[in-house]
């Protein structure tokens, strides 16, 4: 049981008790053979987590963000900027996931706002039942942006809804401008996309927005594209009006019941 | 490698099937994957028998079906094949389409052994 929301979800994903019957070798069937119809999502139970998450996120008015990308483009550095340059502003907080160390929530704290640190050991995604978990450790009320930083990986995190309300994916100049081509799943599914580290445009000479933005349009991604650095200007400007602007619509929604 | 986590929330709904149906083992398992949905059928085939190790479906064969990726055009209507990473119409070239087949992970069908025929 949930201590602080009064779900029936538990702390820990558990898993379901084995069947009563012991399986029999495979062979020839004895008993009667029966074929079930189902038809159901695979991660049904993932989207059940993750809509009950949503509604968590929903009751308190806050707008989550799910950050992906491959590890080393710069989430944390654009996290901690935009932390700066919102304080006084939006009251902020984040769920590191990582397989290991608390390198990153430390980073965050230091930054004077509250950070979970997932430790995800192998997994390679954070899934819905982790983030409700971290939930509980994190002061909800009061907050206005909340957002959860994924295992650095541009492959699985794709898979799994969190309940969030948007996904934003980074890529950053160093990683190449075919990285949509290479990993359409993971950018066909983003709401916003961020090219990072554009000051590094100038001695990468290979990496060319207009074709990043091309292949992202290939891969069925027709959202905004922002190229900002965290060192500021206009792209970063443009980042921090996102927002402000999904902020102010998910109160209204909240306000609005939905 | 987050196949195995998809394997072990298939076999949680194939023991729910089973229980539901009083069944004695599961046969066979038969899924629905679509390339958009970012899985790969081989390495789910490849992490199914750790996840389906002491439990009812554990002798249970896995049967993944693949669906085409297939796209209709906002422009011209026209619903053709496309590749993940190239989601255009394949009749006039506009990127504008909308993706109708091949994005789904789906639990289809499960083939059980009960004990004797059910009383109708």
């Amino acid at each position: 049981m949930c201590r602080d929301c009064g779900c029936s979800l538990g702390p820990t994903a558990t898993r379901a008790p084995l069947a009563a019957h012991h399986p029999a070798p495979a062979g020839r069937p004895a008993g009667h053979v029966e074929s079930i119809e189902v038809i159901t999502a695979i991660l049904d139970e993932n989207d059940r987590v993750a809509a009950h998450n949503r509604q968590h996120f929903d009751e308190h008015r806050l707008l989550a963000l799910n950050l992906m990308s491959s590890p080393g483009s710069g989430k944390t550095s654009l996290l901690e900027s935009t932390i700066k340059a919102l304080a006084g502003e939006l009251r902020i907080a984040v769920i590191e996931g990582d397989l290991a160390t608390e390198n990153d929530a430390d980073r965050i704290r230091s930054c004077g706002v509250p950070a979970v640190q997932i430790t995800t050991g192998n997994a390679c995604h954070l899934d819905a039942q982790m983030v409700h978990d971290a939930l509980h450790d994190l002061p909800l009320a009061g907050l206005d942006i909340l957002f959860v930083e994924n295992v650095g990986n541009l492959v699985c995190p794709a898979s799994f809804d969190l309940g969030v309300h948007r996904n934003i994916t980074l890529l950053s100049v160093p990683e190449g401008d075919d990285k949509p081509a290479k990993y359409p799943v993971m950018f066909r599914g983003a709401d916003l996309a961020l090219i990072t580290k554009t000051d590094l445009l100038a001695y990468i000479e290979e990496f060319k927005p207009e074709r990043a933005r091309a292949s992202l349009r290939q891969v069925g991604y027709a959202g905004q594209v922002i190229e900002l650095t965290k060192r500021g200007g206009e792209g970063f400007l443009a980042w921090l009006a996102w927002l402000r602007a999904e902020s102010a619509a998910q109160r209204q929604r909240a306000t609005n019941g939905g | 490698m987050h196949e195995l986590a998809i394997c072990q929330a298939l076999i949680e709904q194939v023991e729910r099937v089973a229980r539901d149906h009083d069944a004695q083992r599961v046969l066979s398992v038969v899924i629905s994957v679509g390339p958009l949905s970012g899985v790969e059928p081989k390495l789910l085939e490849h992490a199914y028998p750790l996840a389906a190790a002491g439990t009812v479906a554990e002798f249970a064969s896995l049967v993944v079906e693949t669906e085409p990726v297939r796209v209709r055009c906002r422009t011209c209507q026209a619903e053709t094949d496309a590749l993940p990473n190239r989601l255009v119409c394949a009749q006039c070239g506009d990127w504008q389409v909308d993706v109708t087949s091949g994005e789904q992970m789906l639990l289809k069908r499960v083939e059980i052994e009960t004990a004797e025929a059910p009383v109708h």
